[in-house]
């Protein structure tokens, strides 16, 4: 199967789209003639045209609350924040409206609109751009949040994304855009809510949620050396959490780690161990260790950021940590 | 025509007291000149009627609110009916509205049956989003009412993507040119918020058909305009830094407020260009029903009650011998009595049952949650048609 770089695939879940059905449209800042700030939208001002693909002035507020409009309406709207970061500042347009329009109009007006953009540190930008909203956003109701960890997955659930009649956040993150991988050149669609099994192990279980993903593979490898076979699993939505697959995993391997690059306090992280805590409460042999961000702004050194985030050393320690009964 | 500068005179009707006797402004009486031809008599009668309508309904919502029928926070329309009457009038109905909390004059103006906005303010399945949004949150997809927004200024941004979809659906689906109009209705307080003003911004830059009609009624809250909004005896100056055309109406008088916005609305939906209204104008309740309004006097709400645009149409009326003591009488008595079997209606409509409490947050099934469907006034949109009728 041909290649792709994540950036690729998800231009042309979009582009794809946008052939598909002339409701669906591209906004934001940067998208049309500069071709996107990180070029995921690159040469889609020249298919499309300036009506359907749309630069914005930096009102991250306005673009974001006149796009909920244009859903209300009917459109589609794909809205690209240049980084998740800067959704802080639309905050009331996509928490207050995209999420609640349609309970608060008794189901009258639905909000069928994607937002996406760079989720997440790594590239040494400092405490303000390396926002990881996950956990934050993960706590509204009325909104479905996918994080994408490949290039497949990022085109088959970008792609189920813009279908969808919800507000769909897609979390992306910087430093995976270039990554390649396997994409088909059909359209196809994952579906929003179903983790995937990446590797089989049957001493214990790491969920992932996007970029970490990559950690727990380097970590994976490390402890397989040791001879502790671990079990990785991709949660690929966060909202809605797919907690079926992500048991029955842990319900075999009777340990359980989650690495979530949000941090740790009432977050993804928590929220799925508690989920396994409840569900397999009577198969754990110990209870789930957390690899979260450690609790501070994102520094912007680099050996600082690298130590901040959750990676293969932590992971590596949490599953060392969480079988050491095994 | 673009807004009127600072230092042009206007400032010194930051004072609410004599505001509402300011001579027009310029720009404003060119477009009310008698030129812009009002509609026949029948149409003018039934703006009474629906001002009269408005409020009634507002008199019996705080009669209710009082009784705890209804719940939240209530903020009444009475004596700005005329801003919503006159310039809905000049729309076509298929032409998008928004609005902020205070809406139900919004709402019944572009023709929500009462009862579903009463049952609505009950917290009742047969309210307009079936008791889920409130007072604050009336929506009505058959007539194009696209809310009642609760954050000051949030509406706005979404105006202008009512605007922008409207306009994307006539040129780049219908291959055609743009030809609807949104009016997005906002307070004065609202514009001192950053949403409206990169609202503003994005509706010039991309010659978006909306109409930004601020509904200055001089507090925001309990915050007197010139405490809190700087120029604010020239709210037009904001809509000239987005190079719109901006104009100042006098928001008392119907007659006023569609000869004002006729114009406005027919450049708009030609030029597919935004622009900026000024509606002057006073609640003559207080803002919510906590408010003793002792940030105001009586004298200044005597003053304005003196212009309550519904005795001012009603003396217009009478005036051209189009209305008759005894038919203004007898409107007041059919008004009552609708508003009156809309309570009853309201009440009589069960209070939201409980499954609907997990519908409507998303469309699809999904855990708890249990897809969507719509209110009952939708659902019954034929044989509403046929009582109204009838």
């Amino acid at each position: 199967m041909r290649e792709l770089a994540f950036r690729d695939a998800l231009r042309e879940a979009m582009s794809e789209e946008m052939r598909r059905d002339e409701r669906v449209f591209l906004i934001g800042e940067e998208v049309a003639q500069y071709n996107g700030a990180y070029k995921v939208s690159k040469g889609m001002l020249e298919e499309f045209g300036a009506r359907r693909v749309i630069d914005t002035p930096v009102s991250e507020s306005g673009f974001a609350g006149l796009s909920i409009g244009a859903a209300m309406m009917g459109l589609r709207p794909i809205v690209e924040f240049m980084s998740w970061s800067f959704s802080l500042v639309a905050a009331d347009p996509i928490l207050n409206n995209a999420a609640k329009m349609l309970y608060m109009s008794g189901g009258q007006f639905g909000c069928p609109i994607v937002f996406r953009g760079n989720d997440g540190a790594g590239g040494q930008l400092g405490s303000t751009h390396s926002w990881c909203v996950e956990s934050l956003y993960a706590n509204v109701p009325g909104l479905k949040i996918i994080i994408p960890s490949t290039p497949y997955t990022a085109k088959g659930l970008l792609t189920q994304a813009i279908r969808d009649d919800n507000p769909v956040f897609c979390l992306e993150n910087e430093r995976m855009l270039a990554l390649t991988g396997e994409v088909p050149e059909e359209s196809y669609t994952l579906p929003i809510g179903k983790a995937e099994l990446i590797r089989s192990g049957n001493d214990c279980t790491i969920v992932s949620f996007g970029r970490p993903l990559y950690f727990c593979l380097e970590a994976a490898e490390e402890l397989a050396r040791e001879g502790i076979e671990c079990e990785i699993i991709d949660g690929r939505s966060i909202t809605p959490l797919d907690i079926d697959t992500i048991a029955a995993s842990v319900c075999r391997t009777n340990y359980c780690v989650v690495v979530d690059q949000s941090w740790s306090f009432a977050s993804v992280g928590s929220e799925v161990a508690a989920e396994v805590h409840r569900v397999c409460f009577d198969d754990l042999d110990n209870y789930v260790y957390r690899v979260h961000s450690d609790d501070v702004p994102a520094p912007y050194a680099k050996g600082l950021e690298q130590e901040m985030l959750p990676n293969a050393r932590k992971i590596c320690e949490a599953v060392r940590s969480v079988t050491y009964n095994a | 025509m673009r807004g009127f500068r600072s230092g042009s005179g206007i400032l010194a009707d930051l004072n609410p007291m004599t505001a509402f006797s300011m001579t027009q402004p310029e720009s404003s009486t060119e477009r009310r000149s008698e030129e812009v031809p009002l509609p026949g008599p029948n149409v003018l009668r039934g703006w009474l009627r629906d001002m009269m309508l408005i409020r009634e309904f507002e008199v019996r919502s705080m009669q209710a609110y009082q009784n705890r029928l209804a719940g939240g926070f209530l903020h009444v329309y009475n004596g700005q009916e005329a801003v919503a009457v006159g310039s809905i009038a000049t729309l076509r109905p298929d032409d998008p509205i928004i609005t902020a909390y205070r809406n139900h004059g919004h709402a019944l103006a572009r023709g929500m049956a009462p009862r579903v906005g009463m049952a609505e303010l009950f917290g009742r399945i047969g309210g307009c989003a079936k008791g889920k949004g409130g007072s604050m949150h009336f929506f009505d997809a058959e007539h194009h009412m696209y809310g009642g927004h609760g954050i000051v200024g949030s509406q706005v941004p979404l105006g202008a993507g009512l605007a922008f979809a409207t306009k994307y659906r006539d040129e780049v689906m219908d291959g055609g040119q743009s030809n609807h109009v949104t009016l997005c209705f906002m307070g004065d307080g609202a514009t001192n918020q950053g949403a409206v003003h990169e609202a503003m911004n994005l509706a010039s830059v991309l010659d978006l058909p909306v109409i930004f009609i601020v509904e200055n009624n001089f507090y925001s809250m309990g915050t007197a305009i010139k405490r809190g909004t700087a120029a604010g005896g020239c709210l037009t100056d904001r809509a000239c830094g987005y190079d719109m055309d901006a104009t100042v109406i006098e928001g008392m008088d119907v007659l006023d407020v569609y000869r004002g916005m006729k114009p406005l609305v027919d450049h708009c939906r030609t030029s597919s260009r935004p622009s900026f209204v000024e509606m002057r104008c006073y609640r003559f309740k207080g803002h919510s029903m906590s408010d003793p309004r002792k940030y105001r006097t009586h004298e200044e709400e005597e003053q304005w009650e003196m212009r309550d645009p519904i005795e001012l149409l009603a003396a217009h009326l009478v005036d051209q011998d189009q209305l008759t003591g005894e038919a203004f009488k007898q409107f007041g008595k059919e008004i009552r009595e609708e508003i009156r079997e809309a309570v009853k209606w309201a009440e009589a409509s069960p209070p939201t049952p409980m499954d609907e409490l997990y519908r409507d947050v998303y469309t699809d099934k999904w855990g708890l949650y249990t897809g969507t469907s719509v209110p009952e006034f939708l659902k019954r949109r034929s044989s509403d048609r046929e009582d109204d009728n009838a």
